[in-house]
């Protein structure tokens, strides 16, 4: 029996994981100083001169905003799953997949989306230019949303698994490096003046892709984990 | 034929045919493989560019493309064994995941090889290299899931999601060569004229003979795991007392 209609679960959903999240404020914050603590490691180990810098820029913000995004993924299921609220999930007559996806969407929005609004902080202490930030931001909007959506499935999958997030990173990180590779790569053009839409708009095919088929994964994944 | 399908299905009957056919896969794959290494190593000509360095071609490539043929039929496996919950399907998984990582690390570590003579580094940083290395991490990733989880339906059906979702890495290794520009050569293996048919025949004769191994290593693999699933069933007691 389906009494309550997609947008109202998904919106109860949505706001109860929000309020929780908050709730465990140390959650929201813990990715974004890791990833403001990793790239300050680089100018440190490598050099502070700007121009050096400005070279590696694109490759540190964007390896540091995956590892920070990844330390937070091991959450996304795992207190709903030892207190018992993902069966319920399952059992409730909603269709996994959306209830996936939303919980995914809910994830973002408290570890993907407070890392995209720190970055342009994090790339300006890399010498990048104010030209490329816009770039940095979009490609880091799109390369976390596609972390969260992809990474919902690899969390799915190792609920319940001994050493789960040593596992996870090693799931999950293989399936983003092309998204890795297209994010570097425009952000890279944008900081050497060039017009980056081409690896953007990829990124963007990546996103979708992950977003379409991620969710029915993670289903499936949540499945298999609750049995 | 759905009854042969249900027959092929079961333990007892799989175990027997599995027996049969371990010898029609492995001694045409010796065969193939020993007749093509002394076609490749021998009886081709050198290249007129790469003179006799180009050899190594002829293990790098047809492991190469095992590799991701490997990786197509774990994962059409998987989805059979989801679909429609056959425990025969998930164990050609499993069993196809370590044959297949080690085909992967032959065609990288031949293709190391290659390279330091040919471009003067052993590893260039191209999108065919890195994507073959990620396929390799997705091998791993794959047997490490399988590992950590004890319930054995549960790890079948948590690592047949996983290769399912890897799946979609092969089309961007397959495209990759058209994505980036780079220092790998285009694959002459499929394109007419590009290789003469004496450089040719060997290179397609190793190519079905690591097939036919991969099938009979598949099928003892196979064979090993009915054994360890129906460790207590009576027909087996029978079977390996006779």
């Amino acid at each position: 029996m389906q009494t309550t209609g997609l947008l109202k679960a998904g919106g109860l959903l949505y706001s109860r994981d929000l309020r929780l999240a908050f709730r465990r404020w140390e959650q929201v914050t813990q990715p974004v100083v890791f990833f403001l603590m990793v790239t300050t490691l680089f100018p440190l180990a490598l050099s502070p001169e700007q121009a050096q810098l400005r070279q590696v820029a694109a490759g540190v913000v964007w390896v540091a905003a995956l590892l920070s995004a990844l330390l937070a993924l091991e959450f996304m299921f795992r207190s709903d799953y030892e207190d018992g609220t993902l069966e319920q999930l399952v059992l409730s007559g909603q269709p996994l997949w959306w209830l996936a996806l939303v919980k995914a969407f809910a994830h973002w929005t408290v570890s993907g989306l407070p890392l995209v609004v720190t970055s342009p902080l994090v790339a300006a202490s890399l010498a990048v230019p104010t030209g490329a930030m816009m770039t940095v931001v979009a490609s880091l909007l799109l390369g976390t949303g596609i972390l969260s959506f992809l990474g919902a499935v690899g969390a799915g999958l190792t609920l319940g698994v001994r050493r789960g997030s040593v596992l996870l990173s090693l799931l999950v990180l293989p399936l983003t490096m092309p998204a890795l590779i297209f994010g570097a790569r425009a952000v890279d053009m944008a900081i050497m003046g060039d017009e980056p839409a081409g690896p953007l708009y990829l990124l963007g095919a990546l996103f979708i892709l992950s977003l379409t088929l991620g969710p029915f994964a993670t289903s499936a994944a949540l499945k298999v984990s609750m049995e | 034929m759905w009854k042969w399908f249900h027959m092929l299905a079961s333990p007892p009957h799989f175990y027997r045919i599995a027996g049969l056919t371990i010898p029609w896969f492995g001694w045409p794959a010796l065969v193939l493989i020993l007749v093509g290494l002394y076609g490749g190593l021998v009886l081709a000509p050198a290249d007129y560019q790469q003179g006799d360095g180009f050899r190594i071609f002829y293990v790098h490539v047809p492991s190469a493309i095992m590799s991701m043929m490997v990786y197509g039929i774990m994962a059409t496996a998987a989805a059979i064994g989801l679909i429609w919950r056959m425990k025969l399907a998930h164990a050609v998984a499993a069993a196809s995941a370590p044959v297949g990582a080690w085909f992967t690390f032959c065609a990288l570590a031949t293709g190391s090889l290659w390279g330091k003579p040919m471009w003067g580094t052993w590893w260039e940083w191209d999108a065919r290299l890195t994507s073959e290395l990620i396929l390799l991490f997705l091998y791993l990733g794959y047997i490490a899931l399988r590992s950590s989880i004890e319930d054995p339906q549960r790890a079948d059906r948590a690592s047949a999601v996983l290769a399912l979702v890897g799946v979609i890495n092969l089309p961007i290794i397959h495209y990759s060569v058209v994505w980036w520009n780079s220092l790998h050569q285009g694959s002459t293996m499929f394109n007419p004229g590009a290789m003469s048919i004496e450089m040719k025949w060997p290179a397609l004769s190793m190519l079905f003979g690591f097939m036919l191994y991969y099938g009979a290593v598949l099928f003892v693999r196979l064979r090993a795991e009915v054994i360890r699933r129906e460790r207590n069933a009576a027909w087996l007691r029978q079977e390996l007392a006779l």
